[in-house]
């Protein structure tokens, strides 16, 4: 799992080529904290086809807010640096995740 | 399909907890199913004041973490499956995740409530993008900008006090002329010369133009009146945190247990459901009061009353 911050985004995210899967979460954030063992396990599972990172937003709340990204958790997946897809607060549960996944591998 | 549980819980909140404890305590085997977050909805909670014991700067959080440990010392297994159907047509009832069937002699739902939704044009477009139902996850993305707290009640007044620590304004929205919360709250949300309210309107419309919130339309229900808001244009962006209150979780049982007028399950102090060894607990019941101090009750008498059909009946 890459730690995203304001530094790396771009390069990790926006400038990457092929698939990156991103999770926005927050230190206070339940949500993204009981979402987060799953996220593990679907890079595990699917970590070959598709980049998975994670940008805890208090390292990057702009970086955040300019992809459209004001609550959370949100998870994103971009193709050659451009969002094709997401899901955000209950929407986001692992198996929704693994299904958003499956649909771009 | 194999092992059958003495008992299943449905949900893992405080109600869920509880009756584990209860359950694991009484060396009956027990099996929680929680579908998201362990807690439910007080795990977005930034201060317990009300919770009789609690230490003080207690978290939701920290308070599920230690009613967490308290159940492991018990055996009590806790697996992260959705519940997704059931069936209660024999002595032996079946719970269905997508993963597997299990088997129960009695099953406690404790499924607790959701937030409620305004159902206004825009508010799932841009759900995440400026619109939040959870105070605590996302007050971090408005530090410095405006914040509007759509809700009268406890939960939207409590929720109102924590943001202005974050936004520079808080305008609290609410359909009538005063306020439903508790009298204590309100007189700290009064005093708050961050917080500003906006009396007896409702949201019609959220929209934006640059994929997050950036206006809004609120209808007076007294004059009639449409007012529009907007960003300012430094900021581009304004909260809209929707805290109106809870609907019952009861899609997967709704066919099966009897509810009562407001959609809770109709169960009294004793928590029995229409189906013979299946028991309710929590806010999914209907209750006069919901807090963790009354579902964590209703856990325990719900693990007791569960002890008691398995001891009679099998």
């Amino acid at each position: 799992m890459v730690e995203l911050d304001r530094k790396n985004f771009d390069a990790e995210v926006l400038e990457a080529e092929g698939l990156v899967l991103v999770d926005f979460w927050g230190q206070s954030c339940e949500p993204c904290k009981a979402l987060m063992p799953h996220i593990h396990a679907l890079e595990e599972k699917y970590g070959d086809k598709i980049k998975f990172a994670s940008l805890d937003i208090s390292k990057g709340r702009r970086v955040a807010m300019a992809q459209g990204v004001a609550g959370l958790p949100a998870i994103y997946i971009y193709k050659d640096g451009v969002m094709i897809d997401d899901l955000r607060g209950d929407d986001a549960t692992a198996a929704a995740i693994e299904e958003m996944i499956k649909k771009h591998v | 399909m194999s092992k059958i549980y003495d008992v299943i819980i449905v949900g893992g909140g405080p109600a869920g907890l509880s009756a584990g404890l209860y359950a694991g305590r009484a060396k009956l085997d027990t099996l929680i199913l929680e579908k998201a977050k362990v807690g439910g909805q007080i795990v977005t909670t930034d201060e317990i004041e009300n919770y009789p014991g609690s230490i003080s700067d207690e978290t939701g959080p920290k308070l599920i973490e230690r009613m967490v440990d308290q159940i492991n010392n018990f055996g009590v297994e806790l697996r992260h499956e959705e519940v997704t159907g059931f069936d209660f047509s024999d002595k032996i009832k079946v719970v269905t995740t997508p993963q597997e069937n299990y088997q129960a002699k009695s099953v406690i739902l404790a499924t607790g409530a959701v937030p409620r939704k305004l159902d206004c044009p825009g508010e799932k477009k841009f759900t995440g993008r400026g619109v939040s139902y959870c105070a605590t996850c996302d007050a971090a993305f408005y530090e410095d900008l405006e914040i509007y707290v759509i809700g009268g009640g406890d939960t939207a007044v409590e929720e109102a006090c924590y943001l202005t620590k974050f936004a520079r304004k808080v305008y609290v929205v609410h359909r009538r002329d005063e306020l439903r919360a508790a009298k204590s709250i309100q007189d700290k949300a009064f005093a708050n010369d961050k917080i500003e309210f906006i009396w007896d309107s409702v949201v019609k419309e959220i929209s934006g133009e640059e994929g997050v919130v950036d206006r809004m339309v609120l209808h007076n229900r007294k004059t009639g009146e449409d007012t529009e808001i907007l960003a300012d244009e430094d900021d581009g962006i304004f909260g809209v945190f929707v805290l109106v209150g809870y609907i019952p979780e009861t899609k997967t049982f709704e066919n099966l247990i009897t509810l009562d007028e407001g959609g809770y399950i109709d169960a009294k102090e004793d928590l029995l459901t229409n189906q013979e060894g299946v028991f309710a607990a929590g806010d999914i019941r209907g209750k006069v009061l919901r807090q963790v101090v009354t579902a964590t009750s209703d856990g325990a008498i719900a693990a007791i009353q569960a002890e008691k059909y398995i001891e009679e009946n099998f």
